[in-house]
């Protein structure tokens, strides 16, 4: 029996999500082999080839936003979990003390210093390994330390009084030397190959040079020396390479009935702007749709925007608008935000994810074959 | 954390507070320097001595930071 073909509308109705007044519907995807009686959802590469799109809205340095058009929820939210868990960066983990006679104390100061971002060369933290951590049941596995496992940071600052300071000066900063330690203040001490990779603006150094990571007064030092090694934000959020990583679904506007003069302008101030346009009615409309007659002229809502559409549901609480709009989200366009935190770019960040997750589906089937075995 | 654990005071005398230990020679104990909590001068004291600054006569003496590194895990 040849597989039942189904009418674009009814496909199109089955992608959307229904956001109701007080609920949400339709909400699980379908598109699946046994769910539509007679109908065919095998899944095919070629199809998926056909559907999937990629469209970038903005691409900063640091902050992309992008959607991916045509793929299943499971695959998309792999994806901005493995960005944030899974992909690995370098961040400060032990800290040797030699003296900290500051304020603060000093497993709080190694707390602040292990999230501190850095950054460095790309390609050098490409070639650093993973530092592998002695277990409870095995303390001999530890990796010995080596230049592509550690990076060495040393943080040096003793305050003083400043000689050249007015008598009536109030401001800590310009009455004494090193009065508010920044990140600005730990070096990079390279050991080994690091020479080669981490050169001049591609050294280990903070993304941000002024976090303040303690405030001293004349007579205190801090002396410390800091190891930094590889690590996945599944073990420490420290590691974890983005400030945030989110999706959301493309909101769907469908105005079903004309909504015409000052109930256009009610129903356009229910969304953010720009969302819903006023468009004035022409003979077109009168001929199409009976329900304009006697409006030529008058201004009608249309959908302009939907994009930046937050999906308040504000026009669902209105009388007038009863039956006449219904909300959605379209199932499989995902509207990704990725920000990161300066040790990669942001687009980079999606594509070491995806990156990630190939070399996991390939463990999976080389597990599978050696079941098969 | 074994180095610093609690060791108690052997009549031989070869604990940590011990005169062979550290060169200050006295009979009376080693010299230990501490910081007055006035003025923040350095106060050397051997056992026996007053407790009181030599600078301002404040009674409030703290000890120093201990000179050993310290280690800790940056989470």
């Amino acid at each position: 029996m040849a597989p039942l073909i189904v009418s674009h509308e009814e496909l199109e109705r089955r992608k959307i999500v229904n956001i109701n007044s007080e609920t949400v519907s339709n909400i699980p995807s379908t598109d699946f082999p046994g769910h539509w009686p007679g109908e065919s959802h095998e899944w095919s590469l070629d199809r998926f080839r056909d559907g999937f799109r990629v469209e970038f809205h903005q691409n900063k340095q640091f902050e992309s936003s992008f959607s991916l058009i045509g793929l299943d929820a499971a695959v998309a939210n792999a994806f901005r979990r493995i960005v944030m868990a899974e992909v690995p960066t370098l961040a400060i983990e032990t800290v040797y003390v030699h003296n900290n006679t500051s304020v603060i104390q000093d497993e709080v100061l190694a707390q602040r210093l292990g999230l501190i971002p850095l950054k460095g060369s790309v390609e050098g933290l490409n070639w650093m390994r993973w530092h592998k951590k002695p277990t409870d049941d095995n303390p001999e596995t530890e990796s010995e330390l080596a230049d592509f496992n550690t990076v060495v940071l040393r943080l040096d600052v003793e305050c003083t009084k400043n000689p050249n300071a007015s008598p009536h000066e109030e401001d800590p900063r310009k009455l004494y030397k090193n009065a508010h330690v920044y990140a600005k203040d730990i070096v990079f001490h390279p050991v080994g190959r690091q020479d080669e990779y981490f050169v001049g603006d591609g050294a280990i150094q903070p993304v941000n040079p002024d976090i303040l990571i303690a405030k001293l007064r004349p007579g205190q030092k801090i002396e410390m020396e800091m190891h930094c090694l590889k690590g996945i934000g599944a073990d420490h959020a420290k590691f974890s390479p983005v400030a945030t990583a989110t999706y959301r679904l493309m909101p769907d506007i469908k105005i079903l009935r004309p909504i015409i003069g000052e109930d256009a302008k009610k129903f356009a101030k229910c969304f953010p702007k720009g969302v819903i346009a006023l468009e004035p009615i022409t003979a077109e409309d009168t001929r199409q749709n009976s329900e304009y007659q006697g409006h030529s002229g008058e201004l009608k809502a249309v959908v302009r925007d939907p994009f930046h559409d937050t999906v308040s549901r504000e026009c669902l609480r209105h009388e007038e608008f009863h039956g006449k709009v219904k909300l959605g989200r379209i199932r499989d366009h995902f509207i990704f935000n990725i920000e990161s935190t300066g040790q990669f770019d942001s687009d980079v960040l999606f594509l070491e994810s995806v990156k990630v997750l190939k070399l996991k589906c390939a463990r999976w089937k080389r597990g599978l074959t050696d079941l098969m075995r | 954390m074994s180095r610093e654990a609690y060791q108690v005071p052997s009549l031989g005398g070869r604990n940590a507070f011990s005169n062979e230990n550290l060169g200050a020679g006295s009979v009376d104990g080693p010299v230990v320097a501490y910081l007055c909590g006035e003025c923040n001068s350095r106060v050397s004291l051997k056992r026996g001595d007053q407790i009181r600054c030599k600078e301002c006569g404040h009674r409030v003496l703290y000890k120093e930071r201990t000179k050993r590194m310290v280690q800790f895990e940056a989470r």
